[in-house]
């Protein structure tokens, strides 16, 4: 037990200092005159995309220089899997990384034959990365070189983007720009209801919310008017964060619309900046979305050159990884520039989120449906449904179809008629087995239920949910059993480490759902303390697509 | 004031397994489950710390709720109907623990004390079913602290402590997923990591995952004794844990200064007391060994130069040959040095010898080297040398101002408020030449020039003035000598003293408007203030600017010289000092002279005497033949040691009373084995004005006897015929000495463990916060004085072209004499260290860690260069605890007019590479 006691070298300082050239070198990252520690994740990129990593001495300087401990940055650099902390006696990665999903859908598509290849082919200067999934589940398999996605990918494609020099991710073409969405009418919405001078128009936009009942197309569904009206109704200043860290394996609806037509999401985000009286606009975009990150600065410059209104303040911040940032308290700590963890709720972030501030926050989609709800009136917007259900739905609809693609559908539309009318039916030789009507986490479904209506509050006695309308499709050529196990290694990835349920049941889950026997009470038992006991949606969702397994395939076991 | 009972909060009533409780707002389902004594298994949460809710064993199921709550972090809500005992509820917290469980290796390997393993084995948990993680492997890179992280839960709980509460920074929770991790710094070792070794994480750490390095944790203690901490001034509450007379280890106690908070040397610093070193039998110097100025101390062999004897002929020795000097030359011809690490009742008891036996006020101890001008300015001016506030006042404060110190290294657990107020959005304000480490969490930094703290000062004041903010109605009601003070100001523009200071005039402005329109204000100040020729003067512009802004006589504003040693306050308050009888009641006062004869029925000398550096003096000068000195190390912590060294080897006759053969013990004729500080029993006064029990843990080594006990031994054979039977006793008397502190109670300080004075009188709280209505002088009013430029004694020159600051070091005490002995603090800092600027090491091209020469007018010496971006170029810093590289050796002992404290913080050398 004893042992001799280690002694401290003279010329040893307790921890590590900051080279003079090392705070010069980071004054090029940071605003030197305003750096902000919220802004580190930012800083943490500008190195990551300079040096092609995050060296350990740079990572000093830029503690240092924003007044934080090394260990305050390190935690934040690691937590992120866009970052590669490298150390003095590490060596640097490669100057390229290709990143391929893993995911269900791409695996499906032959992932991993594909990441097979890729490894025996691998050449210097290149490494592969398995990741989740990148939000282009319709041409999988996806591989992203360096930041430009390649869909229906080969290794051969992927080899020769690598050689090509070509490595980053273009606007979207087909985006309609700012001059011509005000052209065809765009902010005039936003314009009409600023210069409305009869008494609280603003109400008038929250009943039309209510009317239409738009709901939180993120996963949650929460009411959008109800929302707009608690956070209005909290003391200034108010905050505004916009969730598009669109991260839910079988999810591409946002990066669909945004390719699109970035603006009408912008004016929605502006109306209800308006409307609950926001002092200052986040828009959180998930790393992955590079194109359309270039897009959105360059449309947001031009709305702020010449503004149909005072708009707010509006940074657009840049994810680094991380799936738990999707989830809305996990987001707000990655704005603040911290690692994303969820927070405990209460109290909730409507009343206390951003900086402690009440905070509205909301998808992508949900505002983008705003300026057209308010054209159209909620009555377009309700009659649209079907099975009794109302309105429209984004379905993300990928895996054994003819059409993958989001196809906008009446909501409460069942799988089946989004097979049959919107996707000209399955694959030729696949017969529908199984779905997962809400992403990985939405859980799986049988093809004996393809008849339900897929919308909010539909599935939830089949232990399943709709999420982010994320519709996954399965033959019998598929193994459900699989796909679970895809699903659970997925959550295992992505849990951020807060919580024992679902930090240590995640992985304890997969590990057990790797071995050829499944012990199903032993599961049963992990998936209870999961759903029960973890702090946030993904430990609490994660048994989901393992019970259905559990509960609808029993033949596969 | 009667408190209605409609104006306090309703208890919340809500029911739990059953049973119907009520709890007080704000208080957690956890917390009261535990004040009702029904057991919830948590983890994560430990009081003191913020609830985090991540283990999630504390799930509780709560009627119409989705999921499960943790109850460490919910508060119930009227007529909740919540169970921790449910089917459900059980089910997630056994499979929570056996999580857990399944990833750690036997934690029991670690502690004996597993949170873990208990709750595991209350809810019956069994063998884990779940395949184990891969481990990391064990960090024992650190000298104080092994880090086994196979033991590891995930629980945060070190993240906390180290960050939220001791705001040290040091520990991360890095990745993500089943690889989050606990790291330090960027997941260095811990030894090479920026660690202080507070220990805040151990005692935080429920799987001993962080536990004290060499399985120290895995042995039983025997009993268990609550004491306070030897180190410095801010008193912190500790509790030993010891077996077969060893003490093992050292946990933090709730205490008023504290709140279970401790440093390094508190919590590891303790095995001095059992070094190989310790003085076990009095020594007498051998005839054949004549004493000579030079120090060539091996204190491996003492027997070198002294014999041993037996107490009887030691004591003889060592009173005989004070007395005969005195016979011999007079009551002056003798001086005593008593010591701020005693206890108040043994610093009483010397002073009282001095001045009866002796028969002269020739008695001082190290406060004359740290605060004397402080206390000389704060008694001129205000009328009381201590502080107006204490520490724990900064979470009632708005702007906290701290010039002059380094208190992550000097008072490390006050610093760890500091820090706590400053994220609180308390706004810190840093003033020193040198950045320290507290400087990353203020909102002001004035790093101004080396020795311009009046120029600074003054201008502060000045724009206190011209922008209106000065308060008129305290200035009037309470204060005198405004007239003059302003008139002088007018000539201390901001843009005036800018160039002179180097603080821009906008920041000087800034920083008057921020600290004098603020709701309250403190003043906390160090060694940097007064240990300089003008330390007087830097301290009178400190009480100026808080007076002239009514930033005093309330909570959360004030003065708070931060005391440097445990008891300095104490051996102050009683009479170690020689113009002053205890409580400060001047020697010359004939009224205050003839109480104090009656109270001890002796003569009494009226002329005041002499100070530290006017005794070295008066020995050169002949004056002085015959010392006694009581745990004081003069010979390493006096300014120029050379002429320090050469006055006591000068000595007629030194007898020296301590546990180690120090410097100046190697001078002794008499040397008598003393107690350390865990082996005796006694009172002790911290910064904050409290008077605290330090208890007994262990017994003396050897012949080794308790200084109270030699004192009154010495006293008898002196000629005087005193019964003291115990601390207690003397403690007693110093009541009816000292009115401010008649009203504390043994009985009372058994049982609080701390008593603030003033308490005048039984029963009496005790008052942290004084000057709420006057100032003790006469009219009750305090006195503004102005103060004027004046430059450092030694001034750098082409010669001796850099300003070398001395001072302390977190890892090492004072002289080195305990710390340099505790085996984990002297394998944290083994080895002497000069730091400098990096570019003022490329000057003269060396290296870090490379052996540099600094050598002023008065000496050399030899230590490793460390760099220090903190400091600027031009300047360096050396710590005065190493005995081969003794600072002192090289510092100017030029004085302080008014607090005859030597110039520490400034003198002129040259260095080299050696």
């Amino acid at each position: 037990m004893s042992r001799e006691t280690v002694r401290r070298k003279a010329s040893q300082s307790k921890g590590r200092r900051a080279g003079s050239s090392d705070l010069t070198q980071v004054n090029r990252y940071i605003d030197v005159d305003g750096c902000k520690r919220d802004h580190l994740i930012e800083y943490l990129h500008r190195i990551q995309d300079d040096c092609g990593y995050l060296p350990a001495n740079l990572l000093v300087a830029l503690a240092e220089r924003l007044r934080m401990a090394p260990a305050e940055v390190y935690e934040v650099a690691s937590f992120y899997h866009h970052f590669d902390v490298v150390k003095e006696d590490g060596l640097p990665p490669p100057a390229l990384t290709v990143r391929v999903c893993d995911s269900i859908s791409c695996s499906l598509n032959g992932a991993e034959a594909l990441i097979g290849e890729l490894q025996l082919r691998l050449g210097d200067g290149l490494r592969i990365q398995r990741v989740p999934c990148v939000g282009r589940c319709e041409s999988a398999p996806v591989a992203v070189v360096g930041t430009r996605p390649l869909g229906m990918a080969t290794a051969d494609q992927i080899l020769a983007a690598a050689d090509s020099g070509n490595h980053a991710d273009g606007i979207p073409p087909q985006a309609r720009d700012y001059r011509s969405y005000r052209a065809q009418g765009g902010y005039r919405q936003l314009q009409d209801l600023v210069a409305d001078s009869t008494p609280d128009p603003a109400d008038g936009v929250i009943r039309a919310l209510d009317d239409a009942r738009l709901r939180g197309l993120g996963g949650a569904g929460f009411p959008a008017g109800r929302k707009w009206r608690i956070v209005r109704d909290y003391p200034a200043p108010r905050l505004m964060a916009v969730n598009i860290d669109e991260g839910e394996p079988g999810t591409f609806k946002d990066r669909y619309y945004l390719e699109r037509d970035p603006h009408r999401f912008l004016e929605g985000m502006l109306i209800a900046a308006h409307v609950v009286g926001i002092e200052r606009i986040y828009v959180y975009l998930r790393d992955e979305y590079a194109g359309i990150r270039t897009l959105l600065q360059r449309e947001l410059q031009a709305l702020q050159a010449d503004p149909p209104c005072r708009l707010p303040p509006i940074e657009l911040r840049r994810g680094a990884g991380a799936y738990i940032c999707g989830e809305e308290s996990a987001m707000i700590e990655s704005i603040e520039g911290k690692r994303g963890m969820p927070r405990l709720r209460p109290p909730y972030i409507a009343e206390r989120g951003l900086f402690d501030r009440p905070t509205l926050e909301h998808n992508m989609e949900t505002l983008y449906w705003v300026p057209e709800i308010l054209e159209k009136g909620a009555e377009w917007f309700l009659s649209h449904g079907r099975n009794g259900r109302n309105g429209l739905r984004s379905y993300s609809v990928s895996g054994r179809v003819k059409r993958p693609g989001v196809h906008l559908a009446p909501a409460g539309i069942s799988v089946r008629g989004l097979i049959d009318e919107y996707c000209d039916g399955m694959l030729d030789g696949h017969r529908l087995k199984a779905y997962f009507p809400g992403g990985a986490s939405g859980g799986i479904l049988p093809a004996s239920l393809d008849h339900l209506p897929l919308d909010f509050d539909t599935l939830n006695e089949y232990g399943c949910f709709i999420g982010s309308a994320a519709v996954i499709v399965l033959s019998d050529q598929d193994s459900v059993r699989a796909q679970a196990l895809n699903a659970m290694r997925f959550f295992a990835h992505e849990s951020c480490g807060q919580c024992t349920p679902c930090r240590v049941g995640t992985e304890k889950a997969a590990a057990l759902m790797a071995r050829p026997q499944w012990d199903q009470t032993l599961l049963e038992e992990l998936c209870q303390v999961m759903e029960d006991a973890s702090i946030c949606g993904l430990g609490q969702a994660a048994p989901n697509p393992l019970r259905c397994a559990m509960r609808y395939f029993p033949e596969e076991f | 004031m009667a408190v209605r009972s409609a104006d306090l909060p309703r208890p919340v009533s809500f029911t739990l397994n059953g049973c119907k409780l009520d709890a007080h707002p704000g208080e957690t389902i956890l917390q009261v489950a535990k004040r009702y004594r029904v057991e919830i298994p948590h983890l994560c949460y430990k009081e003191g710390l913020r609830a985090d809710g991540n283990c999630r064993a504390c799930v509780v199921e709560i009627e119409g709720e989705r999921v499960l709550a943790p109850s460490c972090c919910r508060t119930p809500k009227e007529g909740a109907i919540i169970s921790s005992d449910s089917e459900r509820a059980r089910h997630a917290q056994r499979l929570v623990l056996e999580l857990l469980r399944g990833d750690v290796v036997d934690e029991c390997n670690y502690t004996l004390n597993s949170e873990l393993a208990h709750w595991s084995e209350k809810l019956g948990v069994g063998t884990p079913r779940f395949p184990m993680r891969t481990q990391p492997p064990a960090d024992l890179s650190h000298p104080a602290i092994s880090v086994n992280l196979d033991a590891c839960i995930q629980c945060t709980r070190c993240v906390r402590a180290c960050r939220e509460t001791q705001a040290n920074d040091v520990i991360g929770y890095a990745g993500r997923g089943s690889r989050a991790r606990i790291v330090f710094d960027l997941e260095d070792p811990m030894g090479q990591s920026s660690c202080v070794a507070c220990g805040e994480c151990v005692q935080a750490c429920p799987t001993g995952a962080l536990m004290p390095a060499n399985g120290v944790g895995l042995l039983p203690s025997d009993k268990q004794i609550d004491s306070v901490c030897p180190y410095c001034g801010v008193g912190c509450q500790l509790t030993y844990h010891v077996a077969d007379n060893r003490i093992l280890r050292v946990a933090g106690r709730d205490g008023p200064s504290n709140h279970d908070r401790l440093c390094v040397k508190g919590r590891y610093g303790f095995d001095y007391v059992s070094h190989r070193h310790r003085l076990t039998h009095p020594l007498i110097r051998r005839d054949d060994a004549p004493k000579h100025a030079e120090l060539d101390l091996d204190p491996d062999d003492p027997l070198r130069d002294f014999r041993e004897a037996s107490w009887e002929e030691a004591l003889m020795r060592a009173a005989g040959g004070l007395k005969a000097i005195r016979d011999r030359n007079g009551s002056s011809a003798l001086a005593g040095f008593g010591s701020a690490k005693g206890s108040n009742e043994e610093a009483y008891l010397f002073q009282k010898l001095v001045r009866t036996a002796f028969g002269s006020n020739n008695v001082d101890h190290c406060t004359r080297l740290c605060h004397a001008s402080s206390v000389a300015a704060l008694l001129q001016m205000i009328g009381s040398g201590a502080v107006s506030n204490p520490v724990a006042d900064v979470s009632a404060a708005e702007v906290i101002v701290l010039i002059g110190s380094n208190p992550t290294e000097n008072h490390p657990v006050a610093a760890t408020f500091f820090k706590n107020a400053a994220r609180d959005g308390k706004t810190l304000i840093v003033m020193d030449p040198r950045r320290t480490e507290i400087a990353r969490h203020a909102d002001y930094v004035l790093q101004f020039k080396p020795d311009t703290d009046v120029a600074m000062l003054n201008a502060i004041m000045h724009a206190v003035i011209e922008q209106g903010l000065a308060d008129e109605d305290f200035i009037h009601h309470r204060t005198e000598g405004y007239a003059a003070l302003k008139a002088h100001l007018a000539d201390y523009p901001p843009e005036k003293m800018e160039p002179i200071c180097g603080i821009p005039a906008s920041t000087l402005r800034e920083v008057a408007r921020v600290f004098a329109a603020s709701k309250a204000s403190m003043i906390f100040w160090g060694m940097g203030i007064s240990q300089h020729v003008h330390g007087t003067d830097n301290a009178r512009c400190l009480i100026n600017l808080a007076l002239i802004s009514g930033q005093i006589g309330r909570r959360g504003t004030g003065l708070h010289p931060l005391r440097g040693q445990n008891n300095v306050q104490g051996a102050s308050d009683v009479g170690l000092i020689p113009m002053v009888f205890p409580d400060y009641q001047r020697v010359d006062d004939t009224a205050v002279r003839t109480r104090f004869e009656a109270l001890w029925g002796h003569k009494l000398d009226p002329r005041p005497g002499l100070t530290v550096v006017e005794i070295m003096h008066a020995i050169h000068d002949g004056q002085i033949r015959g010392m006694y000195i009581m745990g004081e190390n003069p010979a390493m912590s006096d300014p120029n040691l050379n002429h320090a060294r050469a006055a006591l080897a000068a000595l007629d006759h030194l007898v020296v009373q301590d546990i180690f053969m120090t410097e100046t013990a190697h001078y002794a004729d008499v040397v008598l084995p003393a107690s350390a500080f865990p082996e005796k029993t006694g009172t002790f006064t911290n910064t904050d004005r409290r008077v605290q029990l330090g208890r007994q843990a262990l017994d003396p080594p050897g012949e080794a006897r308790q200084d109270l006990r030699i004192i009154v031994d010495m006293a008898h054979r002196l000629g005087l015929h005193w019964d003291y039977r115990s601390p207690h006793d003397v403690f007693d008397e110093m009541r009816r000495a000292m009115p401010s502190i008649a009203g504390i109670t043994w009985d009372r300080l058994e049982a609080e463990s701390a008593v603030t004075y003033p308490c005048e009188h039984e029963g009496d709280p005790g008052e942290e916060v004084i000057f709420i209505h006057e100032f003790p002088r006469q009219g009750g009013k305090a006195l503004l004085v102005p103060a004027g430029l004046r430059n450092a004694d030694e001034l750098p020159d082409q010669d001796y072209p850099l300003v070398l600051i001395t001072g302390r070091q977190l890892e090492h005490w004072h002289t080195g004499a305990m710390t340099r002995r505790a085996s984990v603090l002297d394998a944290i800092e083994p080895v002497p260290v000069a730091s400098l600027h990096p570019d003022q090491l490329d000057t003269i091209g060396a290296h870090p860690g490379d052996p540099i020469r600094l050598r002023s007018r008065r000496g050399e010496v030899v230590a490793h260069a460390r760099i220090d971006g903190g400091l600027r170029k031009g300047q360096v810093f050396l710590p005065f605890c190493y005995h081969e590289a003794a600072a002192n050796l090289l510092t100017n002992e030029a004085l302080d007019p008014d607090g005859k404290i030597p110039e520490f913080k400034f003198c002129a050398i040259q260095i080299e590479v050696a």
